[in-house]
């Protein structure tokens, strides 16, 4: 398969960024999208490489810089808008495992960095995400030391609860929700972890202090607000729910009817 | 043996060393724990839960790591589970039985002592994930569920669908954040250690690169803690993740410490199998797959033909024409026989003619029985991330039809040399979790390494690493202005300059592709003299080549992900022929380590125990020069030593 593909190029954070067009040929359809990038970067990397290549004018930009790490839809550091949405055109994954049978023979496909104030552009398609370590930080744990504690059967959940706990506790931390919001909310991500620890007794104690210091933290580094438009849980790898939020929204209610 | 090859494993019983050690250590008081400062470099299970610990002791911590934030570690990618000897199935179990089939799966190459403590701490480590809010499963009657897995005949495995390892390092991340959050730990993300800086023979603190800005930084502490995994990328496809690498083991090695087993590598039975020349990583599917999945291939080679010309599917396949290969090989274990023997009898399989796909190497992990028995929603609960992720990476519902796979390299039992104070040869440098060698001798257990990561940082080295610190509450703090800090600072600007000067015509991937195949064909699953040699031979040949003809791209100053990889791959390339070194030393047969020349008439691994009971421990000479061998004997005072038999 064939490819063109319109790729967002930014040096740094300060400067300014624009679209480079690159080729890629006879890609087989059980190529993984990064690996297809890996194609690209080594055409590139050699162009760079050959003299007689770029005095022929041949490209000679630098290889893409982009995240990635586990190749397995697990560790949340890869990102990628593509061909407009988040983590590409499949449905609960993230682009590591988006694979080249999705597209077209011929398409031209346009990748982006994750596009939100919340997490500003490092280098080409290399995003901040430190926001969501610093918004978790504020509380998103339970306030337990290594040792002390009981033994683990006696403390019984409901198996449904647990269940729905592990659905929450199922998110990356890739930011896609953050980045396919209008309004750049990361209310999808910030509630995953407030929700899961909700609905554990262990949780609960400190319940009402963990959601109003992470929401809080989440307003003071400029996260928008929620309108309910789903976008995030459409995008959303994991597939987590927008219920979550419900959970959050009531769990701070709570919180602050006590205050 | 080398005076520094002191393990100084406690005296006595087997269940009362642990105790009778930390009652003999020293401790640090609170007052005097402020002072201290400790460098964590790596966050995984082993380096997030250690540097919480830590913290909460009260030590100062700075915790470093290669990705954005120290969730990504890839401890996060562990599928299967935990296993801790809590009997909560009232199917014997005990700590005892946890330690001795870690032995008996190590291939009686792994310390008493040590492994004793790690079954005997496995159990609170359960009880503090729990704690933490880890939503393990569980009945419906509120109380945590278990699973089997390889090498086990009881159920003790912990587990959480199959992300097992995401949470469990979701909850050490958490106690991280805490402690970030109260000031005790200090995290830095896009950082990699690119050298170890001793002052006076001790470990005192860490030269770093910078990831977005590509300064070289430096930060010293009292004592180092090495937490950065294993170093099996190396074979360029393995199932680590791509940032996975070496190197910090590999200065450490560098600058003094010794580096043991390192031709220990694991290969996982059950992972998708390689596509094609662009493939840039292997996909592990778990081994709880096996617990309900049956393994198999064709008996009759037409059917072989078949189905490699797509003619026919393996369902159609009748029963009585399925060779359950481990079933009638290991008939005590079943599909549950430990790594390195369902992925040798793989790729004997494969070997005989019998791989699955296209390329010849492939076997089938086959749900039919169990969907049959328990329903497509007990399997679709259980293994379902794991299903769709097939899915979505081959494009074969696996529901319908047998998953394929064949082993790829997935952990490295080798590692630094530590103590049983998990303290390397070199004072003041401390080895946790992947990063050393200690727990796992030839082979290790499923669900074993998120045990001893988390083993190793919230219960062993909190109490450890007192013992040495005690006498550092004098020790000033640590001058990163020392000389020996320029000195190792300029080390590592001159060779990346040199990375750069080079200019060749070949990317770096060229080289590690390279590389991986070398040790795949001679360093892998099966190994010989001749091709040892050959291996030896072809990978110096290919460092030297490496450094004529690479080309790094980009500046030093600025996030460049290619210079990245050439100071990793730089390391690699000294890396793995130090683990043919070891592999040829060892004219044994032992766990994943098969030499064969060295086999039963059945195709088993073959010890020769009179001459290979050794820790084998490398030490560096010099850049080009060979390193000495030490040995470090394993006595074994409880243990029955015996051939492994997983068939009665």
């Amino acid at each position: 398969m064939d490819f063109k593909l319109k790729v967002w190029r930014q040096k740094s954070a300060k400067e300014k960024g624009s679209f480079h067009t690159y080729e890629v040929k006879d890609i087989s359809p059980d190529t993984s999208f990064l690996e297809m990038l890996d194609i690209m970067n080594d055409q590139l990397i050699r162009a760079g490489a050959d003299p007689v290549a770029v005095n022929k004018g041949c490209q000679s930009d630098q290889p893409v810089a982009f995240d990635h790490d586990c190749r397995e839809g697990i560790c949340g550091m890869c990102s990628l808008y593509i061909n407009g949405r988040a983590h590409g055109p499949d449905d609960d994954i993230t682009t590591c495992q988006l694979h080249m049978r999705k597209f077209k023979d011929g398409e031209t496909i346009t990748i982006e960095p994750w596009r939100s104030a919340g997490m500003p552009v490092i280098k080409d398609l290399i995003v901040e995400r430190n926001a969501l370590d610093k918004i978790l930080q504020a509380g998103g744990y339970v306030s337990v030391n290594t040792g002390g504690v009981p033994d683990a059967n006696t403390i019984p959940v409901p198996r449904d609860d647990a269940e729905e706990s592990m659905d929450a506790a199922s998110c990356v931390g890739c930011g896609a929700c953050i980045a396919t919001c209008k309004n750049g909310s990361a209310m999808l991500f910030v509630s995953a972890r407030v929700s899961s620890l909700a609905l554990l007794p262990q949780g609960k104690i400190e319940a009402a202090r963990r959601v109003k210091e992470m929401v809080a933290k989440m307003d003071e580094l400029g996260f928008g607000a929620c309108t309910n438009t789903r976008a995030c849980e459409i995008e959303c790898p994991k597939s987590i729910s927008i219920s979550h939020i419900a959970r959050m929204n009531r769990e701070f209610l709570l919180a602050k009817l006590k205050d | 043996m080398s005076e520094k090859l002191n393990s100084k494993i406690p005296e006595g019983p087997l269940s009362e060393k642990w105790t009778r050690h930390k009652s003999q250590i020293r401790v640090v008081s609170p007052a005097n724990k402020r002072k201290l400062d400790v460098i964590v470099v790596g966050t995984g299970l082993g380096g997030a839960s250690a540097a919480a610990a830590l913290g909460e002791l009260g030590y100062n911590v700075k915790v470093f790591c290669i990705s954005d934030s120290p969730r990504r570690a890839h401890s996060i990618a562990a599928q299967g589970g935990i296993n801790a000897a809590k009997n909560y199935p009232n199917d014997n179990d005990s700590v005892y039985r946890l330690f001795y089939d870690t032995i008996k799966g190590g291939d009686y190459r792994s310390r008493e002592g040590n492994v004793y403590r790690l079954a005997e701490v496995s159990n609170p480590i359960i009880d503090l994930c729990v704690a933490q809010g880890v939503p393990f499963a569980r009945e419906y009657g509120g109380l945590l569920d278990n699973r089997s897995f390889g090498g086990s005949q009881v159920s003790r495995t912990f587990y959480a669908r199959g992300q097992t390892g995401q949470q469990l390092l979701l909850g050490a991340y958490a106690a991280l954040n805490r402690q970030i959050h109260l000031g005790k730990v200090e995290s830095f993300t896009r950082r990699e250690m690119l050298d170890l800086v001793l002052i006076d023979g001790e470990a005192k603190g860490i030269i770093v690169r910078n990831l977005i800005t590509g300064e070289i930084e430096r930060y010293g502490a009292h004592a180092v803690v090495i937490a950065t995994g294993g170093y099996g990328n190396v074979f360029f496809l393995s199932t680590n993740a791509m940032n996975s690498n070496g190197s910090s083991v590999w200065q450490c090695f560098k600058k003094g410490a010794f580096f043991s087993n390192p031709s220990f590598a694991q290969i996982h039975p059950t992972c998708i199998p390689v596509h094609g020349e662009q493939q840039s990583k292997l996909t592990l599917m778990s081994e709880s797959l096996r617990n309900d999945g049956r393994i198999w291939v064709p008996k009759k080679k037409e059917d072989v033909e078949k189905l490699r010309e797509k003619k026919i599917k393996a369902s159609q396949i009748p029963e009585e024409d399925r060779d359950y290969y481990l079933e009638r090989r290991y008939p005590a274990f079943g599909n549950l026989v430990p790594r390195d023997v369902a992925s040798r009898a793989a790729k004997e399989r494969c070997d005989a003619g019998f791989g699955v796909n296209e390329t010849g190497l492939a076997v089938y992990l086959d749900f039919k029985y169990s969907i049959e028995r328990l329903g497509k929603k007990v399997i679709e609960e259980r293994y379902g991330n794991l299903f769709q992720m097939y899915e979505k990476i081959t494009d074969v519902n696996p529901y319908n039809e047998p998953m394929m796979i064949y082993p790829a390299i997935h952990y490295t039992m080798g590692g630094l040399w530590v103590d049983y104070n998990l303290q390397t040869t070199i004072p003041g440098l401390f080895s946790i979790g992947e990063a050393n060698f200690s727990d796992h001798g030839g082979n290790r257990l499923g669900a074993s390494a998120l045990m001893q990561g988390l083993a190793d940082g919230y219960y062993i080295l909190p109490y450890t690493i007192g013992d040495f610190l005690a006498g550092k509450i004098q020790a000033k703090k640590t001058d990163t202005s020392h000389p020996a800090f320029d000195e190792a600072e300029n080390a590592i600007k001159a060779k990346i300059d040199k990375l750069f000067a080079i200019k060749g015509k070949e990317p770096v991937d060229h080289f590690h592709k390279k590389l991986g195949h070398i040790m795949w064909d001679y360093v892998g699953m099966a190994r010989n003299e001749e091709g040892l040699k050959k291996a030896i031979a072809g990978i110096k040949k290919l460092r030297e080549d490496f450094w004529k003809n690479v080309y790094v791209p980009g500046e030093k100053s600025e996030l460049n992900q290619e210079v990245e990889k050439a100071i990793r791959v730089a390391d690699f390339l000294e890396l793995g022929e130090l683990m043919a070194m070891d592999a040829l030393d060892r004219r044994e047969s032992c766990g994943g380590h098969f030499r064969e020349e060295m086999q039963t008439e059945e195709g088993e691994t073959l010890r020769d125990d009179n001459n290979f009971m050794y820790v084998s421990c490398w030490e560096h000479q010099g850049i080009e020069k060979d390193p000495v061998l030490h040995k470090e004997h394993l006595n074994y005072e409880f243990v029955k030593i015996a051939t492994r038999n997983y068939k009665d």
